[in-house]
């Protein structure tokens, strides 16, 4: 007894002990789900099993990035479903980012009616539930924009209509390989100049306009190239046939309004994150960079953006990563994702609730966790150069 | 006469105004909207963005819209903007959703008493607060009983009757409510000494962060009475609001982790040296502060959750958002999602403004108060 | 050396400690008699701080062995319970609790530890606000008070549990120089009622004045230990000569 009480006495012993008792009402716990769980499923007459992944979904998706059709399997209709997650996940993202950091300049911009306008912009996007600016937008396309016959029309070449947008389709033709070749060219040319120019600059002080002529040099060699094979690309372009288009890209209204909605929506959030962190930015550092004389651009680029990076990315991943998980109210409006397909049709075809919610539920758990240890790893490393 | 402003005897020198055109209405302008050539460029631009809106916007909002017809042919014959009516006619369910129209008073009643309770939580210097806070933690139970009735003669409501943005608030302030005490449970113990209690906390906090809210909806609604008891069958309501606690609660213990977090080492180094046990010292030394510098973050995490309440309406609960859709697949009204999104996008937008703006005032509060 | 009695009641042994694999404290023995004043001084980084925190398990050493009062340091989270409230502490940078009213951060300590009765505490808790001359200022939070004002309270918070030793780290270093008197003559009136204190400082005039030892660490090491008189005015070892000569003249 004695004995006892002193091993609950003691510091560690205690530890260990809490553990224990800890363990076993978490082990009772998880014992009891997983016996409710054999418990109900015995009484409907139900079993594990994945094997329903590999029969036909017989269900159609309208929208597709690698072929499919209904007598593919559910896997392949789950792959179909995560490859649509992440068109418009990442569409959404390149969107927001660049209409974010645009409001996020203009909310510190010195002039009151640009900063008030976008201010009023990123408070009324933000305070509205992300649902309701999915179905509005989709509500938009499809019903007050024009039938296919009254289309809006843009130079004759795309068309606006209730069932999606039209654009022209670039299709590539023999000769095109030329134009990879030189815009691949480019690129290393770029990166590599810049890395020579940087090096110069610490050699010999001199400094080359490294933007300007990266950018004319990544346009204008591949334009070369394909001036040299007499242009090898042609356009597809949408002709209204019957009672819609034919050829063109069609983009679905479903996938418009998604995108358009993540991207607007994570815009605001964005655009307060860029200013905060550039706010966060002390007022003597750019008073002092100012002072030993370099020029506004430069303050910006080698005193103010450094720090604020800092602050500015985790907050801006965050944002990406809800961004994502976001686009899985495709299915009020009945675009295809992951969840519209796995957690939705397949779900109610085959009767698994079990197997396709965690499978749903797995695949997201994989995507953050996989973003998120690698913003952790940034924010060590930041740490590190920090002190 | 000429003033020469540099010939004042020194010590007599009077104060002068600024030379013109720097303060005033001209100033302002000069200073705010016209200060430099790109500047003027942008206010131009400004202004005429503005004015498209306005124009637009003007016309089909109020001088061609239409606030009393009886179906959308109706709307149309009179003028060709936004057609309020279908917000008019069914205006009452968008608040009360089929809660009986003679026992709405119940609802009124509770809302207003909602505020009553939120009192001393959000507004720390309010009078008689120990009092009022009696009353906070009554105010569920009172709630409870004056909504769902079958006590002290009041009818039985079923939950399938509740909607519209009564319906948001309930499962917005239970959900954030029962989110508070696990939120702060997870917190203390992701961060205390003891791996696994940590490991539990972590697993559970990633795992409701890592998936979005419709998965876990989905699984209230499909698979979580496989984990209860066979034969246990409750409602859709509890099940959507158990989802939404544990939800918020993961984001929430976060807040609070931050909150934690932010206090300095010196305080748990003071505490045990005056002798403070772990309990003790969360008690008075961590939680108090804590929870402090946390509640702006938690009212960000409540405008959240009060936002993402409309998801409910995917797993067939009728919020504003549902009676919206329900109206709109009325073939009386089809095709007015412009109008009846709008009106809902309205409330909501309200609402969580001015409650963060509350936040804003409560950072702002907290941040000058003591020291 | 000369204590003033065999009496001790702290009793360090062959004590070493590491922060990961760095050595702080290397072969640390001291012995501590009944009212027994003490001062550590030595360079930052010399362990001095960490010493004292030692004796109240602030920090964990891993080897050799502390008493206080005849009672080991261990584990053992009653005996620790014991020392704690024996052993007060006031800290370099006050740790006062800023959502506490001064009188609060005095009573909490009696109240939940020592199990008193709220009244009592507070009864408490405002004799020794008055022996350190702020009882008007009871009902003030520590972010409306100055910093010499604070440590006061804090050292008035340490008092309350009645502790029989009480360590001093750095009392005096983050405060502005015209609080630090008011802060020393606090200190020098406690000493005066016989009170165990160890007190690591820069403060040579409050060690000449009040101490009964002064003692030198350096990389972690107690090098040299005397009375204020021969260790101002014939310190040994060259560590120290450079150390008072640094610290004296400036």
């Amino acid at each position: 007894m004695l004995n006892l009480l002193k091993i609950w006495r003691n510091e560690k012993s205690r530890e260990i002990i809490v553990q224990i008792i800890v363990l076993i009402i978490f082990g009772w716990f998880i014992s009891w789900l997983v016996g409710n769980v054999s418990g109900n499923f015995e009484r409907l007459g139900k079993d594990l099993s994945f094997e329903f992944l590999f029969i036909p979904a017989g269900y159609d998706i309208n929208q597709y990035l690698i072929s499919y059709n209904n007598r593919d399997s559910h896997l392949r209709a789950a792959i179909v479903g995560l490859l649509n997650t992440g068109l418009v996940a990442i569409c959404g993202i390149v969107i927001a980012t660049i209409f974010g950091l645009f409001l996020g300049v203009l909310r510190l911009s010195k002039n009151w009616l640009a900063n008030r306008i976008a201010y009023w912009y990123v408070e009324f996007t933000r305070n509205v539930p992300i649902l309701l600016h999915i179905l509005l937008w989709h509500g938009i396309i499809i019903n007050t924009l024009p039938h296919p016959k009254q289309a809006i029309d843009i130079f004759d070449v795309s068309y606006l209509t209730n069932r999606g947008f039209y654009i022209p389709k670039p299709i590539a033709e023999s000769g095109i390989e030329l134009f990879y070749l030189f815009t691949v060219i480019a690129i290393i040319f770029a990166v590599l100049f810049s890395r020579y120019s940087k090096k110069r600059q610490e050699l010999t002080g001199k400094q080359f306009p490294v933007f300007w002529i990266n950018l004319m040099v990544i346009i204008v060699f591949p334009c070369i190239a394909l001036a040299f094979n007499n242009f090898p690309i042609s356009f597809s372009i949408p002709e209204l046939k019957g009672f819609n288009f034919r050829g063109g890209l069609h983009l679905s209204p479903e996938l418009i309004a998604l995108t358009f909605a993540l991207a607007i929506y994570t815009a605001a959030f964005i655009a307060e994150i860029v200013r905060a962190g550039i706010l966060a930015i002390h007022k003597g550092q750019r008073e002092a960079a100012e002072s030993i004389g370099l020029k506004p651009d430069k303050v910006m680029n080698l005193v103010i953006l450094p720090q604020a990076r800092r602050v500015i990315i985790p907050p801006l991943t965050s944002q990406y990563l809800n961004l994502t998980k976001n686009s899985s109210l495709a299915i009020a409006i009945g675009y295809m994702d992951l969840v519209a397909t796995l957690g939705g049709i397949s779900l109610n075809q085959t009767g698994r609730e079990m197997e396709t919610m965690v499978l749903v539920l797995l695949i997201y758990l994989c995507i953050s966790l996989s973003i998120s240890s690698l913003m952790n790893w940034y924010n060590y490393r930041v740490k590190l150069v920090d002190r | 006469m000429a003033f020469d402003k540099n010939n004042y005897a020194p010590g007599t020198h009077p104060d002068l105004p600024p030379p013109p055109g720097t303060v005033g209405v001209v100033g302002w302008l000069k200073n705010n909207l016209f200060s430099s050539l790109s500047n003027s460029i942008l206010t131009l631009l400004s202004m005429y963005l503005l004015y498209l809106l306005i124009e637009g916007g003007l016309s089909w909002f109020v001088v061609d819209a239409v606030v009393n017809a009886n179906d959308k042919p109706g709307c149309r014959k009179i003028a060709d903007g936004a057609c309020w009516a279908v917000i008019v006619k069914r205006f009452d369910q968008f608040i009360y959703g089929f809660y009986p129209l003679a026992e709405r008073w119940r609802i009124d009643v509770s809302f207003f008493l909602l505020f009553v309770a939120a009192a001393p939580l959000l507004y720390p210097d309010i009078k008689f607060r120990k009092y009022m806070l009696v009353f906070s933690c009554l105010y569920p139970f009172i709630a409870f009983i004056l909504i769902k009735g079958g006590l002290f003669n009041l009818l039985m409501i079923e939950t399938n009757l509740f909607g519209g943005a009564m319906l948001t608030v309930i499962i917005g302030v239970t959900s954030i409510a029962c989110s508070l005490p696990l939120g702060i449970l997870l917190a203390l113990g992701r961060q205390s000494r003891l791996k696994l209690v940590k490991v539990i906390s972590v697993c559970f906090i990633e795992f409701m962060r890592g998936v979005p809210l419709i998965t876990l909806l989905f699984v209230a609604s499909t698979m979580l009475n496989y984990f209860l008891p066979p034969g246990t069958n409750f409602n859709l309501l509890i099940r959507v609001i158990i989802m939404m606690t544990f939800f918020s609660a993961a984001y929430i213990a976060e807040v609070i982790r931050g909150g934690i977090q932010a206090i300095p080492k010196g305080q748990y180094e003071a505490a045990d040296a005056i002798g403070l046990t772990y309990w003790q010292t969360t008690r008075f030394i961590t939680l108090p502060q804590a929870l402090k510098i946390s509640i702006p973050g938690i009212v960000n995490t409540f405008i959240g959750l009060y936002k993402d309440t409309t998801l409910v309406v995917i797993i067939g609960l009728l919020d504003p958002l549902g009676i919206g859709r329900a109206a709109l697949a009325d073939t009386k009204w089809n095709g007015l999602s412009t109008e009846t999104y709008l009106f809902v996008a309205v409330i909501f937008f309200i609402s969580c403004f001015a409650m963060s703006r509350y936040s804003l005032w409560l950072e702002k509060k907290l941040s000058t108060d003591h020291n | 050396m000369n204590s003033k009695n065999k009496n001790y009641v702290i009793k360090i042994n062959e004590m070493h400690k590491w922060f990961g694999s760095f050595h702080v404290l290397k072969n640390i023995n001291l012995e501590v008699g009944q009212g027994e004043r003490i001062v550590i001084c030595g360079p930052s980084g010399s362990g001095k701080s960490t010493l004292i925190r030692c004796i109240n398990r602030l920090e964990v050493h891993q080897e050799g062995h502390i008493s206080v009062n005849g009672i080991e340091l261990s584990g053992d989270l009653k005996n620790l319970e014991a020392i704690r409230s024996d052993v007060g502490m006031v800290f370099q940078s006050f740790n006062l609790f800023p959502h506490l009213s001064v009188l609060e951060n005095c009573t909490l300590a009696p109240i939940w530890v020592r199990k008193m009765p709220k009244k009592d505490a507070e009864e408490l808790a405002m004799e020794y606000l008055e022996r350190v001359k702020i009882p008007e200022q009871a009902k003030k939070f520590p972010g409306q008070l100055s910093g010499g004002q604070q440590q006061r309270v804090a050292i008035a918070r340490a008092l309350c549990m009645k502790p029989k030793i009480m360590l001093f780290d750095e009392p005096t270093s983050a405060l502005d120089p015209e609080m630090i008197k008011e802060v020393l003559d606090t200190m020098i009136e406690l000493a005066e009622t016989g009170m165990t204190m160890l007190v690591v400082t820069h403060e040579m005039g409050f060690a000449k004045k009040v101490a009964d030892r002064v003692i030198f660490m350096d990389e972690g090491e107690i090098i040299e230990q005397n009375t204020p008189k021969l260790f101002f005015t014939k310190p040994t070892n060259d560590r120290t000569k450079l150390f008072l000569s640094q610290i004296l003249n400036h």
